[in-house]
């Protein structure tokens, strides 16, 4: 395939044609946000709105996980408005999630804290009210622990779970402020044909899927 | 209860054979069985899934998804409180508790005696009458909490009537 070369962030990076910027900057050390984008699925769902960027030459910021890289294209990570849509989107997540770290197993490999901290977020940020779900936490199969009340609905599980292992397990159900990761009938995990495999805890950027023990 | 289910498999295999197994199927196919059957058991679900070649969690997706697809069988009447911004500015919410408390039950659920199933609507078109609740097909005007009294008061006596012309 062919390589082109771009600019991001100052840095001139070389990637192959058709890349999303986002692999594309992730595989040369800058770090953008991202929770929905997978890199062997084809499309990005663009769901997160975390991976926000700056590309000169356009009005406004775009995703960097659906953009292509283009030959000569400069791209800037850190612009101001581009941070303040991530920031939203973070703050947006926050709101409605469960923020427990000190008593949270993905405490220290949660992706939420380190997105928090590349964007200058507080964890226990108040910018807006905090509304919870409050939905039952599943801990019906063996292997692992599902607390949908932590769950940000990137989809990674789901993907996983369907595209990669052709299971199809997980997917999303309810709509609005009720959506929610979960079985055909909202059924408990053991009670599926989930087969314990444990790929979409490894697979989940949070503490809404993890091992029962480590 | 086996037999119950057995015949919902019968009657979805019946309405599938009439489509082809299309992905974009779903919807009419969905709306047909619900047509039939009322609501959505769990056994339709799954038979529709396995027909589509799709992940039974789909089915279910969609079915919770839109708001005129149920998961529980409906009652005798349909109540349909409208929260629809005209509604919801004069009081569609008091509308809707009221009518919580007097069927003691929740949205989108039906009553033990199956006589009532509860939903709530975005507008039903008719916002000058506001707040609007659609009983039986049949909007309602200016409903308050006395009003709902009224209203079940209404199919009450017509129930008892019957029982007595039915003696
Ligand atoms: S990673 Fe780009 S929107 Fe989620
Ligand atoms: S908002 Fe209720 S009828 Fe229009």
């Amino acid at each position: 395939m062919k390589t082109i070369s771009l600019t991001i962030d100052g840095k001139k990076v070389t990637a192959s044609e058709g890349e999303k910027v986002l692999w594309a900057a992730l595989d040369n050390g800058i770090y953008i946000p991202n929770l929905c984008a997978l890199r062997d699925a084809s499309e990005s769902p663009a769901a997160c709105c975390l991976c926000f960027v700056e590309v000169e030459g356009k009005s406004q910021p775009v995703t960097a996980c659906t953009e292509r890289v283009e030959q000569g294209m400069v791209v800037n990570t850190r612009s101001p408005g581009a941070l303040r849509l991530a920031r939203t989107a973070l703050e947006l997540l926050l709101a409605s999630n469960v923020v427990d770290c000190a008593h949270c197993p993905a405490n220290g490999s949660c992706e939420l804290q380190k997105i928090a901290h590349h964007l200058g977020v507080k964890l226990k940020t108040r910018r807006f009210r905090k509304l919870l779900r409050e939905l039952p936490v599943d801990s019906s199969s063996p292997v692992f622990i599902y607390d949908p009340n932590k769950c940000v609905l990137c989809g990674r599980c789901v993907w996983v779970c369907r595209e990669r292992l052709g299971i199809g397990v997980l997917g999303f159900a309810h709509r609005g402020f009720e959506r929610l990761v979960t079985t055909f009938a909202d059924e408990p995990i053991a009670e599926s044909r989930c087969r314990e495999c444990g790929e979409c805890v490894v697979a989940c950027p949070t503490g809404a899927l993890t091992f029962k023990e480590q | 209860m086996i037999e119950e289910q057995a015949k919902v498999k019968q009657q979805t295999r019946r309405i599938l054979n009439r489509f082809g197994r299309k992905r974009e199927n779903l919807i009419p196919i969905l709306q047909k069985v619900q047509g039939k059957l009322g609501y959505f058991p769990r056994e339709a679900m799954l038979e529709i899934a396995e027909f589509l070649d799709m992940p039974e969690i789909d089915v279910y997706s969609v079915v919770t998804f839109y708001n005129q697809f149920r998961l529980i069988p409906p009652g005798k009447h349909s109540v349909r409180v409208c929260l629809g911004t005209a509604c919801h500015m004069k009081g569609g919410y008091i509308a809707l508790d009221a009518w919580k408390r007097r069927l003691d039950i929740d949205r989108g659920q039906t009553t033990l005696d199956r006589e009532f199933d509860l939903e709530t609507v975005a507008c039903v078109g008719c916002c000058v009458m506001a707040p609007v609740t659609v009983v039986d097909d049949k909007p309602q005007a200016k409903v308050e909490p006395t009003k709902v009294d009224g209203i079940l008061l209404s199919f009450k006596l017509e129930k008892e009537r019957q029982g007595e012309e039915s003696r």
